[in-house]
């Protein structure tokens, strides 16, 4: 029995090939966006997070100079005699790769860069010519060393060890340190940090410029990009199988009334259906793992480029890739299926076969609460609701609400365009794209969903770009950035402005400090006019300015506004009993921690111990290449340390320019994945619609004219769903920006529109459905009259 | 506020008959919309006339050939003989002709020729004199929407329109929608009461009533009906058979009906029987 009903099952798929074609596409594609994205993410964050555990950076806290210079041997010997258990760390660059010098020996346990060579042979890693671990591909780009070369996968890309002796003679910056890293178990009667070594100042883990916080922003969105992908492709899958149900509806009803249980036909459907999810699947993840090998490379510029962390660009296979692609085919087919084999498990014997009757279903008042509850759910989380968690789970219910409403609404616009039609043709459009609307309606969400993507991360993107842009020109005012080396170079720095060469020159001073129980930076800013013209307050009090040139009280960011609820007018406590008011709050937008500024001769008074020694200079862009000439012949100044704001801000642009080439790659991507959904389920109703365009032909109208209505309807369907996907995909930027970003780093970027983005995407997405609807249409054209015939045939 | 009639449309016109000429012959019918009866009840019933016979007819009914079929061939793709093996006979406007035959024979091959559904191999269809043949996709579309009306078996009523704008459909396509007629018609059909619902709100014999209501607004000069009580019970099939032929009756319409009832025929003018793509 199971053989003949499996037969008769499997039999469909034969005579109709390009249904099952559009199945597996459909499963497949859904897969692909979600494995795709996921894989983009997976394997940026192994990346980084290699980096960071070599680096130490993300796990141990450190100790380095107040000044930022090179730690001296005597004071490391003075810190291990004090009792404190450090490890030194030198890097530098070593041609194009990041050579990191460690001391095996003392390195606390867990550290990456230690534990890659805790398998090999330990003597030989510190004598002689030594050894130099890195990736294979890292090992190419070394430059000749003498030392033996050991390939291993576990450390970051472009990213090489050694034994640090080894390394400060490859970096010439013998008996040099840069850090010390310290030992998590530290010894209770260690000496103060402050008695043995004063120049030297401990860094907390979460206190230090944190790669994996930084780039948390970036897969952020990705990771909501993958929510959406997953969004879309579940509707996709959920479409395929429905209509895929509805084809065989007929013959379900026969084989039951021939004797074939109930019981039984469900089960061999759902291991039909578990076969084709896992073909379907099985394609999606490799098509998946295709596009992330192909925008791979630009995201790992993108993160390099922004945040320094090294990337690999190669993608390599991991089975957890594979089986979280399967995972979803299987969940998305669970899903959908399910609903269908549920109805198959209701559905009467003698149940009407007409192949609409399941699409009826999905319409009604039920969907239009389900969406109403939802969309009320995701108010309440926006207006009350705490915790990245509440963020996703508003996101969630906003981007599911909005599809499920999808559905009613637009059966209310295709009712008033029904009640405005004059002339029958006109009122048999509305009419039948009323009676279309439930069979289309899945891929018609899919593509909200992608128009909502779009337009969502669209805006957020370009928010963060036009956001950051505003950000650099207000923290990168001064035309050239200038690192002194010691005391001496400060001096003749400063004697810049009084020389006349400089229109100002412009001090950094700036020391570490916990300020309301928040890690902070508190900065001394002179009173220029660079600050009062170019820094955007989000909020301040009235002269803000001129009050805080008086010392009357200090801006903080908004990190520390948010986290430690310092509003305006709070007092922030200083130290040393000194509690000034705040009279306002800055964007600062990738920094992990607070800040603070006060005026500068405030903080030389809090801070006498600090100097500066960097500075901005302010003078006439004409200027810059004699003055940096002159910097580095007369003051002996290295190149790195005379930073041009115009260079730095050309990086930056670029650097959004690539993240732009993968958010919008992944943009087109899901719009296309969304209009060959639309494709999909155009050509399956094709087949089960033909009674209803059959009599129409038949009463005079020309296939040719109905083949135009159909790609008409596919059009004006397209853009009434493209007018409700607008509102959402800015309530889903929105949720982003405002509620997302606050939760999960503490500022918000404020949200700019972008009119002529939009009606790009809508011309994009009109072409994209009238594309999606060509092949449909033409078929219906070119049909030959004895197909439609064959509808009114009484013995068919 | 005045109530909207099912009827009310706004006078747009669509009128194209075969070749692009309107099929405005109102004289059919009254200005009032009450349906003239045909000159005189038929009086043929049960005869397959011979030629000298059917000219006699027509010289009854006006002398005016209406349907003209010579040698129609007629081959399906794939299929491995022809369907229709050179058919040839002739009808008279107002006449009403009954199609016999076995399944497969060839009946609903012939009446979708004849109403411009599908194109014969070889032969001539003529309707008024217009060799269907020779008119491409759109001119046998406007042959259909203004000169001839079918009725399938199936009903065939589209779906999502109510019963008044299925009624009025074909007409205003057309272009010659008298919204008087419908209303006559729908009345005669005991239609009154259903006019907002949906075809699938109704019995069978009700939507066969549309169906019919549906290919006479438009005032055809032929009517093809594919066997269209062939759905039906017995009582309600004579139901509708006789409101059918009335009302062809009295808009002097031309019928060719294909039924596999022998009882049936025998009511019509005349009957023709196809046997293996042949008439015999």
């Amino acid at each position: 029995m199971n053989r003949a009903i499996l037969s008769a099952l499997l039999g469909h798929w034969r005579r109709n090939p390009l249904q099952l074609f559009t199945l597996l596409a459909g499963l497949a594609l859904g897969t692909a966006l979600w494995s795709g994205v996921q894989a983009i993410n997976a394997e940026a964050r192994a990346s980084y997070d290699a980096a960071a555990a070599t680096l130490g950076e993300a796990r141990f806290a450190q100790i380095t100079t107040k000044t930022g210079q090179p730690i001296t041997v005597q004071s490391y010997v003075a810190l291990r005699r004090a009792g404190w258990l450090v490890s030194p760390v030198v890097e530098g660059d070593f041609g194009a790769v990041r050579l990191i010098g460690i001391d095996p020996l003392t390195a606390p346990a867990g550290m990456a860069a230690a534990g890659v060579i805790s398998g090999g042979d330990i003597g030989a890693f510190f004598t002689g010519n030594g050894q130099i671990f890195a990736r294979q591909d890292t090992l190419a780009q070394l430059p000749e060393s003498g030392a033996q070369t050991i390939a291993t996968p576990d450390l970051a890309p472009n990213t090489a060890v050694t034994d640090i002796g080894i390394a400060q003679r490859l970096l010439g910056r013998e008996g040099q340190i840069d850090r010390l890293i310290l030992s998590p178990d530290q010894p209770l009667s260690r000496q103060p940090l402050a008695q043995v070594a004063p120049a030297l100042t401990l860094t907390q883990p979460q206190a230090e410029s944190d790669i994996a916080k930084l780039t948390d922003s970036f897969h952020l969105n990705l990771t909501a990009f993958g929510l959406l992908s997953f969004a879309v492709g579940l509707f996709i899958v959920h479409g395929a199988i429905g209509l895929a149900f509805e084809q065989r509806r007929a013959m379900l009803r026969s084989l039951r009334a021939l004797g074939a249980p109930l019981r039984r036909l469900i089960v061999l459907m759902a291991v039909e259906l578990a076969s084709l999810a896992l073909i379907g699947g099985s394609i999606g993840v490799a098509l998946g793992l295709v596009i992330a090998a192909a925008l791979l490379p630009d995201v790992a510029a993108t993160l390099r480029g922004l945040y320094g962390a090294d990337v690999s660009g190669q993608l390599s296979l991991q089975p957890i890739w594979w089986l979280s692609g399967l995972a979803i085919a299987f969940g998305g087919t669970v899903l959908a299926g399910g609903g269908a084999l549920w109805s198959l498990a209701r559905m009467p014997l003698l149940a009407s076969a007409q192949p609409q009757a399941w699409a009826q279903a999905q319409r009604g008042p039920l969907l239009a609460a389900a969406a109403f509850a939802l969309l009320t759910l995701a108010a309440a989380i926006a207006l009350w609701g705490q915790g990245l968690l509440a963020g996703f789970a508003m996101l969630g219910a906003l981007l599911i609400g909005g599809a499920l409403a999808l559905p009613p609404l637009l059966a209310r616009l295709i009712g008033w365009g029904e009640a405005l039609a004059r002339g029958p043709v006109a009122q048999w459009f509305w009419a039948d794209s009323r009676q279309q609307l439930p069979g289309l309606s899945l891929a018609l969400m899919a593509l909200l969903l992608a128009m909502a993507a779009n337009v969502g991360v669209s805006t957020m993107v370009s928010s963060f770009r036009l956001t950051f842009i505003g950000f650099l020109d207000q923290r990168l005012a001064s035309e050239l950035y200038v690192t002194a080396q010691d005391a001496t170079q400060a001096q003749a720095i400063q004697a810049l402005e009084a020389e006349g060469r400089v229109d100002a020159v412009l001090p950094i001073l700036s020391t570490s400090q916990a300020v309301a129980g928040q890690p902070a930076q508190i900065y001394g800013a002179r009173d220029h006019a660079t600050y009062r013209d170019n820094w955007r307050l989000l909020r301040a009090t009235p002269d803000v300015w001129q009050a805080l040139a008086r010392g009357e009280g200090v801006l903080i960011n908004e990190q520390l506004y948010r986290r430690a609820g310092l509003d305006l007018g709070a007092l922030v406590p200083l130290g040393a009993g000194l509690r000034l008011p705040v009279l306002g709050i800055y964007g600062d937008y990738g920094n992990p921690i607070g800040q603070v500024i006060l005026t500068e001769p405030l903080f030389r008074q809090q801070f006498p111990a600090v100097t500066a020694l960097r500075f901005g200079l302010r003078l006439e862009p004409a200027k810059i290449p004699a003055l940096r000439a002159s910097l580095q012949a007369d003051l002996g100044l290295a190149s790195p340390a005379i930073v041009d704001q115009a260079a730095i801000k050309a990086l930056s642009l670029a650097v959004f320019e690539r993240t732009f080439v993968v958010t919008t790659a992944l943009n087109i991507l899901t719009l296309a994945v969304a209009s060959f959904a639309i494709l999909m389920s155009l050509l399956t109703l094709a087949a089960l619609r033909l009674p209803q365009l059959a009599p129409v032909w038949a009463l005079g109208m020309t296939r040719r004219k109905l083949a135009l209505l159909d790609l008409l309807r596919a059009v004006v369907l397209a853009a009434l769903t493209g007018a409700l996907a607008l509102p959402l995909g800015l309530a889903l930027a929105w949720a982003l920006l405002a509620f997302v970003n606050v939760e999960a780093f503490g500022w918000r970027l404020p949200m700019y529109l972008f009119p002529l983005d939009y009606l790009r995407l809508a011309g994009f997405a009109l072409t994209a459905a009238a594309v999606a609807a060509a092949w449909p249409a033409w078929r219906l054209w070119r049909m030959p009259p004895v197909a439609l015939l064959g509808v009114f045939r009484n013995e068919r | 506020m005045r109530r909207k009639r099912s009827f009310d449309s706004p006078k747009e016109e669509y009128a194209i008959g075969i070749g692009g000429t309107p099929d405005t012959d109102a004289s059919r019918f009254s200005p009032l919309g009450q349906i003239k009866r045909a000159k005189k009840p038929h009086s043929f019933c049960g005869q397959s006339l011979s030629r000298g016979a059917m000219q006699a007819i027509s010289k009854r009914k006006g002398n005016q050939m209406l349907l003209r079929l010579q040698d129609v061939t007629k081959t399906y793709p794939k299929a491995e003989t022809a369907v229709l093996r050179g058919v040839s006979f002739d009808m008279a406007a107002g006449e009403m002709l009954a199609l016999t035959g076995e399944s497969g024979s060839g009946k609903s091959t012939l009446l979708h020729l004849a109403g411009g559904l599908d194109s014969a191999d070889g032969g001539v269809v003529a309707i008024n004199g217009t060799d269907l043949t020779g008119l491409d996709d759109a001119g046998r579309a406007g042959l259909r929407r203004g000169t001839v009306g079918v009725i399938f078996q199936q009903f065939n009523l589209i779906p999502s329109l109510t019963v008044a704008a299925n009624i009025a459909f074909q007409a205003r396509l057309s272009g010659c929608f008298d919204a008087d007629l419908a209303q006559a018609l729908a009345a005669r059909l005991g239609l009154q009461d259903h006019l907002h619902k949906y075809p699938e709100q109704l019995s069978g014999g009700q939507q066969q009533r549309v169906a019919i209501a549906r290919t006479l607004a438009p005032k055809p000069a032929l009517v093809l009906a594919d066997e269209p009580t062939g759905n039906l019970d017995e009582t309600t099939a004579d139901t509708v058979f006789d409101v059918l032929c009335e009302l062809v009756a009295e808009t002097g319409a031309g019928l060719v009906l294909v039924t596999h009832s022998q009882r049936l025929a025998a009511r019509l003018d005349r009957r023709l029987h196809l046997r293996a793509g042949l008439i015999s």
